[in-house]
């Protein structure tokens, strides 16, 4: 197990150190940032001035190992339009992202897997075709219309959520989360339900699909022919055999829901990092976006280990084969 | 030849051929599901409406000349300075948004499509030459799509416009890079199965060439899952130009998609002014949903390993 | 004495998109307390049917629509489903055909063997896993503590059949039901698990169908022998009387296509032709068309012939007197 655990280390780091060259100079190489901060009544010693700042007269390699070297000291440069450590302010504004994919996933699960179960177990009765359509119109609707959708529906409407913004926030363990407040709770309902609905869609289809494969195993029928209850055949046969490709799924679109909440954010308004990405877009400030792809990188790269090492639990035949390698 | 042997089988075993061909076959099956008809229908209505625009609006909201600012922010079924009934009404330039629709979805479905294609393209000779060389190189192939497809589709756009820019080109480009994978991934994995049937060790032991093994005799086998993969892609990409334009980053104002008027009329949504955004978002639902339900029907039709009742079980 | 199975007249139909397919069509026999009973049929002919038909796990589309089936006197062809659970496991057992896809892969030896005990009485779990264990022991499990914790790739096939068989006799069945069990095998592996089968019928008591496409296998394991083709019984009766002087022109077949010692240098018999098409089944005798005995009688189909405690379908038998 700690061999398995120790190769699949290895291999993220150089997933990460690959990202990290394909990140830096991608950035870096392409459009020229400081025409955006220097006043346009600058003249060139103050241009010339910036550029020896911000370090961006180096040749590009040894940016790239300046880079490197800060940050693995936690350095990634300062955001141009902030002036404030590009890591800092990301760091500051994960926690309301990690709130908002947290609580989204909560939702898939406990909304997608009873139903996918339902839809699967009795696929013919009219509620279950009710869910499938349900779950192809949450697969194809674009999050930012449904989101748009339901800000028209709850807030201008109906008034019953607010709209934007984050709620109050309660201290826990030194982080701020607003999930403990009832302000809080009624500003992150309508995000996270928009974010979450392409993941309780998923949910469905996999636990459905996941159940009907089951279902006609022969270990069921053999569990039948041995007087097993219906019940006991769902909740630990037919269970423990689909929760393994059905966690994994969901663990890796873990990943995405940050990636997602970049959209999210940006319509409700919520602070999170996604937001702080797009502004950095829009506005030119590199160290921002480098950074931020840094840490999404970094974050894929450990949820892909933490699921692995997951799926090797949930399955003795991947775990006992990594035994004997 | 054929005949005389025919006529020497016995009745039960005529029974057994098969009158319908393939693709008469394939067609009946998904036309049995009512919802996906309809979703196909829509579909080819809304591509021909989007290439017959130009010929059916009455205005054309790009032409400066034919705009004016007098018209803006009007409601749905009012009358337009120049006489016509804005249907949709009318966005905050004075564009009717009739038209502004029609456009746009010429630009979201060529957007769409075009990377769609280039990725289908892209993804299936490296898919192809990934299954076929098999050892180091299908290796290397496939940890680089594997690195790919662990990000989402829409993250990766979103680094490459970052690193890229705007403009319709980088936005196509986008939205190639992050698409491939899943065709290369799709294409490999049929590729594979079928290079390890007999029928290709038999065609290499004939002598025939590389390249006409893989196009004549892999790659037919490969199209049914290519297809599925395509449809519901497109849709994807077509969604995600959506959401980039949506957030800014897409497409710039001068090729404005369905995604970039809706961003356009986020601002007027809460004073009420809802149909700016709304009917565009219509129109985008109505295209990406009906693809994704076509793209559903295929899968289920196409899919092999299928069961339906008429497979009769051998019974014991 | 009542039997401790008597079908009658069974008839299992599937009702598919295509048609319908009769799967078993008229089957009947009988078994005595600790018989051994052969159900011998090519693929397609209905055995493994009739032995789902028993032991009542035909799903939809498929439904038993005519016969009886009595089980220890009591008719069990269409019980409830309540019922039906309480005998499966208990006084009915089944074994199937491969034994990697019937043990579920992600739960434990020990697991599956102890629910079989508690889902049909109330013991402690200790009291339930010394049982497991002490069956394995008696199927021949070296080690059988271990095997216990072990999941169920970790064994060798026939381990794994073993395990299935043991967990069959779990609850000491008056009846089992073993499909195939040991066409999935090696050849060595297979005639241990037949002796072991044997061994635990004659020590239970329990009465047991061998279903099976080799008459080689039930020819020394049987008492009895039932010959299926096309979703009927064509041929019955005890083993030694069916392979010395088999009386239908297929059971002939059958035997003549075996390959032995005494056959060596002469052209193996083959029957000619394919299995019926289960969907289009020929008016008449489904075996007509590959009967080297056949005539325009054969258009009508023959009825069960009671002779001698032997019993056949066929218009013509290689029976003494008849050609």
């Amino acid at each position: 197990m700690t061999v398995f655990v120790i190769r699949r280390l290895m291999q993220a780091m150089i997933v990460v150190f690959i990202m990290s060259i394909i990140v830096f100079f991608g950035v870096n190489v392409i459009g020229d940032p400081v025409y955006m901060l220097v006043s346009p009544d600058a003249d060139q010693a103050d241009i010339q001035a910036t550029i020896e700042r911000l370090g961006l007269d180096r040749p590009i390699y040894e940016q790239y190992f300046r880079f490197l070297a800060g940050a693995w000291q936690g350095d990634l440069g300062n955001s141009f339009i902030f002036g404030e450590p590009a890591l800092k302010l990301i760091l500051h504004h994960m926690p309301a992202t990690l709130e908002l994919a947290f609580t989204a996933l909560f939702m898939a699960i406990v909304a997608g897997i009873p139903l996918g179960l339902y839809a699967g177990l009795y696929p013919d009765r009219a509620a279950s075709k009710a869910v499938m359509a349900g779950s192809i119109l949450g697969f194809s609707l674009p999050t930012f219309w449904v989101g748009l959708m339901l800000i028209m529906l709850f807030a201008v409407i109906l008034g019953w959520l607010p709209s934007t913004g984050r709620g109050d926030t309660v201290n826990v363990l030194g982080f701020e989360t607003s999930l403990l407040t009832a302000d809080g709770l009624s500003h992150v309902l309508l995000p996270a339900l928009n974010l979450s609905l392409l993941k309780i869609s998923l949910a469905v289809r996999l636990t459905r699909a996941g159940v009907r494969e089951a279902m006609g195993q022969d270990y069921v029928k053999f569990a039948r022919a041995k007087g097993i209850s219906t019940r006991r055949i769902i909740g630990v046969h037919v269970m423990k055999n689909i929760m393994i490709p059905v966690v994994t799924v969901l663990g890796l679109e873990f990943g995405s829901l940050v990636a997602f909440s970049v959209v999210t954010e940006s319509i409700f308004a919520w602070p999170g990092m996604g937001k702080l990405l797009i502004d950095a877009i829009l506005q030119l400030d590199r160290p921002i976006v480098v950074a931020y792809l840094m840490i999404i990188v970094l974050f894929f790269v450990v949820i892909n280990l933490v699921v692995d090492i997951i799926y090797s639990i949930l399955d003795p035949r991947v775990r006992l084969q990594d035994k004997t390698t | 030849m054929i005949d005389a042997a025919q006529n020497a089988l016995p009745e039960a075993e005529k029974q057994l051929i098969d009158t319908e061909t393939p693709f008469q076959r394939f067609r009946s099956e998904f036309l049995e599901s009512k919802v996906a008809t309809a979703a196909l229908i829509t579909m080819v209505a809304i591509i021909i409406l989007a290439i017959i625009a130009p010929w059916i609006v009455p205005q054309n909201p790009y032409d400066l000349a034919q705009v004016d600012v007098l018209d803006s922010r009007m409601a749905p079924g009012s009358e337009a300075f120049t006489g016509y009934t804005m249907w949709l009404g009318s966005d905050g330039a004075g564009r009717d948004l009739y038209s502004a629709i029609l456009y746009g979805l010429r630009i979201s479905l060529s957007v769409g499509i075009t990377s769609g294609v280039i990725a289908l393209l892209l993804g299936m000779v490296i898919g192809l030459a990934a299954a076929y060389a098999g050892g180091r190189t299908e290796n290397l192939i496939m940890r680089i799509v594997d690195l790919q497809l662990s990000f989402p589709a829409a993250l990766v756009a979103l680094m490459l416009i970052a690193i890229l820019g705007k403009g319709v080109d980088k936005i196509i480009l986008a939205l190639v890079v992050a698409q491939w994978a899943y065709y290369a991934r799709t294409v490999r994995s049929s590729a594979l199965v079928e290079r390890h049937k007999e029928y290709v060790e038999a065609a290499a032991c004939l002598g025939i060439s590389h390249a006409r093994i893989i196009f004549r005799h892999i790659l037919p086998n490969c199209l049914a899952p290519l297809i599925v993969v395509g449809t519901v892609q497109t849709a994807h990409a077509i969604s995600l130009e959506a959401t980039l334009s949506f957030l800014g980053v897409g497409l710039p104002p001068t090729s404005p998609s369905l995604g970039v008027l809706i961003a356009n009329g986020f601002e007027y949504m809460m004073s009420g002014r809802y149909w700016i955004s709304v009917y565009p978002g219509l129109a985008l639902l109505l295209t990406v949903v009906s693809i994704n339900l076509v793209g559903d029907r295929l899968r289920d039709v196409l899919n092999p390993r299928r069961n339906t009742g008429g497979q009769a079980r051998s019974a014991k | 004495m009542t039997n401790t199975l008597e079908v009658k007249g069974l008839r299992t139909h599937f009702f598919m998109r295509g048609g319908v397919v009769k799967a078993v069509d008229g089957v009947d026999f009988s078994i005595r307390k600790g018989e051994i009973m052969g159900l011998v049929g090519e693929s397609g002919s209905g055995k493994s049917i009739t032995g789902f038909s028993i032991i009542g796990l035909i799903d939809p589309p498929g439904e038993i629509i005519g016969g009886s089936i009595k089980f220890n006197g009591e008719e069990i062809a269409n019980a409830s489903e309540e019922r039906l659970q309480k005998i499966r496991g208990d006084r009915i057992a089944m074994v199937f055909q491969d034994p990697m896809m019937t043990l579920n892969p992600v739960l434990r030896i020990d697991t599956q063997m102890i629910e079989a005990i508690e889902a049909h009485r109330s013991v402690s779990k200790q009291e339930a896993w010394t049982r497991a264990r002490d069956t394995l022991g008696m199927v021949g499990i070296p080690s059988p503590d271990e095997r216990m914790r072990a999941y169920p790739h970790q064994l060798s096939g026939g381990m794994r059949q073993r395990v299935a068989i043991a967990t069959a006799f779990l609850n000491e069945p008056d009846l089992i039901i073993a499909d195939e069990p040991t066409t999935a095998l090696d050849v060595t592996i297979q005639a241990q698990i037949i002796y072991e089968a044997q061994n635990l019928c004659r020590r239970t008591g329990a009465s047991l169908i061998w279903i099976t496409h080799d008459l080689a296998v039930v020819a020394g394991l049987a008492d009895h022998i039932s010959v299926m083709y096309a979703g009927k019984v064509v041929e019955q009766g005890a083993t030694d009387d069916v392979i010395d002087r088999p009386v239908h022109p297929y059971t002939v077949g059958l035997l003549g296509s075996v390959p032995t010692a005494n056959k060596r240098g002469k052209r193996l018999y083959q029957i000619s032709g394919m299995a019926p098409n289960m969907m289009a089944l020929p008016e008449g005798c489904a075996f007509k068309e590959r009967c080297p005995r056949r005539s325009p009688e054969c258009e009508k189909t023959p009825e069960i012939t009671n002779r001698h405690g032997r019993a056949f379908r066929c218009h013509h038998p290689h029976v003494e007197g008849q050609s």
